[in-house]
């Protein structure tokens, strides 16, 4: 579990989070969705250590993230996997290699040991035959599931993905979804999804964390947030047509 | 105040880059494929460059001595002594500070742009040890470099010499030899450790600290070059007044 308490953070004067609180929840996809400029990315970035916060705290397991030591951070970051927004595969190594990487820098295993696990993470992502690749030479949803391999191979306790499903056509990035969240489940993983694709909301929103200039506006589930009466969420949420016209059918039942 | 704040950076960077080492069995890989690209593939242009200015060196020294007096073989003395003492420690860490320098910057800016650098932060890698420490220990054979653009050098100006009809090859070999002070190596090797240590930490200071996209990487390795110039001959001339004078 990871428990966000009042979280503050500013660039100079700005001041990006206004006190977040949150809780995310082990074997649930959690989106943290928001316009664009909401506070997503630093949120994300602050819950990876990547930025320092200003005020309030990040529990990992009922330890404070700033009280850990940096063995403890180092052995902490080992539990987790990260998916960016590009991928964010290394241009030098093959999509093998990429795969294998956590495992060579924090395992002991063999060489053929790590090949082995390689194979059954990309296996479980359907990507058995492009272990030899360049990253140059797969397209932007095999990117993404390589991305994934990469987070899950060192069977991690935590998984952060920033926007997993932004520049990929809607039925990739269903699979996309759905990969993640039975990826969830099977590792019984804390999984934080930063988001502002409704579809997503839609399919594996279990929990909702809606972001609003820096301020947490709403929180609540794929099933509650058609009936929000919030008026922020609300205009985000439904901006589009469709989407209004599924919230009134789901309303009329 | 900036450049006080960049300052700062880089030693902070310095510091950090043998903090947490890298797995050993990871690092030699990273040290052998980073001698391939900074040191061997930088060979070609090094002997293009090492054998031509040599023989230029030569020619404007022939053409400068007028007077009889002075001894053919000095043209083989003073091609010696500039090739070592200046052209091949420092003139040709100028030119690597664009060929290498540029491409360590654009290679980390790149990684820093497309988030590989954040990647390898949140898995609990020590980026700046993982990226920078390999290239530090590669281009601690840049002397090797160095030893090449020197033998090159002479030889370049013992062909012009020769073929260009301005002395003898015994003149000039002669002149090589004579008055040899091996202290002068010493000094161009002091100078040219000092200078691969600079060649590859501020190209990757300015590559690993860049901000924005892929025009910023350009912009980056411009400034990485400047600096890294400007850096080395300022060191050029303390470590000359410190080992010389």
């Amino acid at each position: 579990m990871i428990r966000v308490t009042d979280l503050h953070k500013a660039f100079d004067n700005t001041e990006v989070l206004k006190g977040v609180s949150t809780t995310f929840e082990q074997g649930k996809t959690n989106l943290v969705i928001g316009q664009s400029g909401s506070g997503k990315t630093v949120f994300l970035k602050c819950l990876l250590g990547l930025f320092d916060y200003n005020a309030g705290s990040i529990e990992y397991d009922d330890h404070k993230f700033t009280e850990l030591s940096d063995d403890e951070k180092r052995n902490l970051r080992s539990k987790i996997g990260m998916v960016f927004q590009g991928s964010a595969l290394f241009d030098s190594m093959t999509i093998e290699e990429n795969v294998m990487f956590p495992l060579r820098m924090f395992t002991n295993q063999s060489e053929s040991e790590m090949r082995d696990r390689a194979h059954i993470v990309l296996k479980r992502v359907n990507l058995d035959n492009a272990q030899y690749k360049m990253p140059s030479e797969a397209s932007g949803g095999m990117q993404k599931r390589v991305a994934i391999a990469r987070a899950i191979v060192n069977n991690p306790k935590y998984l952060f993905c920033d926007e997993p499903n932004s520049g990929l056509d809607p039925k990739t990035a269903i699979v996309i979804d759905n990969l993640i969240q039975e990826i969830t489940k099977e590792y019984n993983m804390v999984t934080v999804i930063n988001s502002h694709d409704m579809n997503s909301v839609m399919e594996i929103g279990e929990k909702i964390v809606f972001l609003k200039d820096g301020e947490k506006a709403w929180e609540g589930s794929k099933e509650t947030i058609f009936r929000t009466d919030n008026e922020a969420v609300s205009n985000f949420v439904y901006s589009s047509n469709l989407f209004k016209k599924v919230r009134e059918m789901y309303l009329k039942g | 105040m900036n450049y006080l704040q960049n300052i700062g950076a880089y030693f902070f960077m310095i510091a950090e880059m043998f903090r947490k080492p890298t797995k050993r069995s990871v690092m030699i890989k990273l040290i052998l494929k980073e001698i391939e690209d900074l040191v061997i593939s930088s060979l070609g242009i090094v002997a293009f460059i090492s054998f031509f200015v040599g023989g230029v060196i030569t020619i404007q020294t022939a053409l400068n001595i007028t007077n009889p007096l002075i001894p053919k073989y000095l043209v083989g003395f003073a091609t010696r002594q500039s090739v070592i003492l200046e052209f091949a420690p420092t003139f040709i860490s100028i030119i690597m500070a664009g060929k290498v320098g540029s491409f360590i910057t654009s290679s980390i800016g790149t990684m820093r742009v497309t988030e590989q650098i954040d990647a390898l932060e949140v898995m609990g890698v020590n980026s700046i040890n993982y990226l920078v420490f390999p290239k530090t220990v590669a281009m601690m054979l840049y002397p090797f470099v160095i030893s090449i653009a020197m033998f090159l050098g002479i030889i370049g100006g013992m062909a012009a010499c020769v073929y260009g009809g301005f002395s003898t090859l015994e003149d000039y070999i002669r002149g090589v030899q004579i008055d040899f002070i091996p202290y002068h190596m010493a000094y161009a090797f002091i100078k040219t450790i000092v200078f691969a240590f600079i060649l590859a930490t501020i190209p990757s200071f300015h590559g690993y600290y860049m901000k924005g996209g892929a025009l910023e990487v350009g912009k980056a390795s411009t400034v990485a070059f400047v600096w890294t110039s400007v850096v080395i001959i300022l060191l050029n001339y303390i470590l000359t007044q410190m080992l010389l004078s």
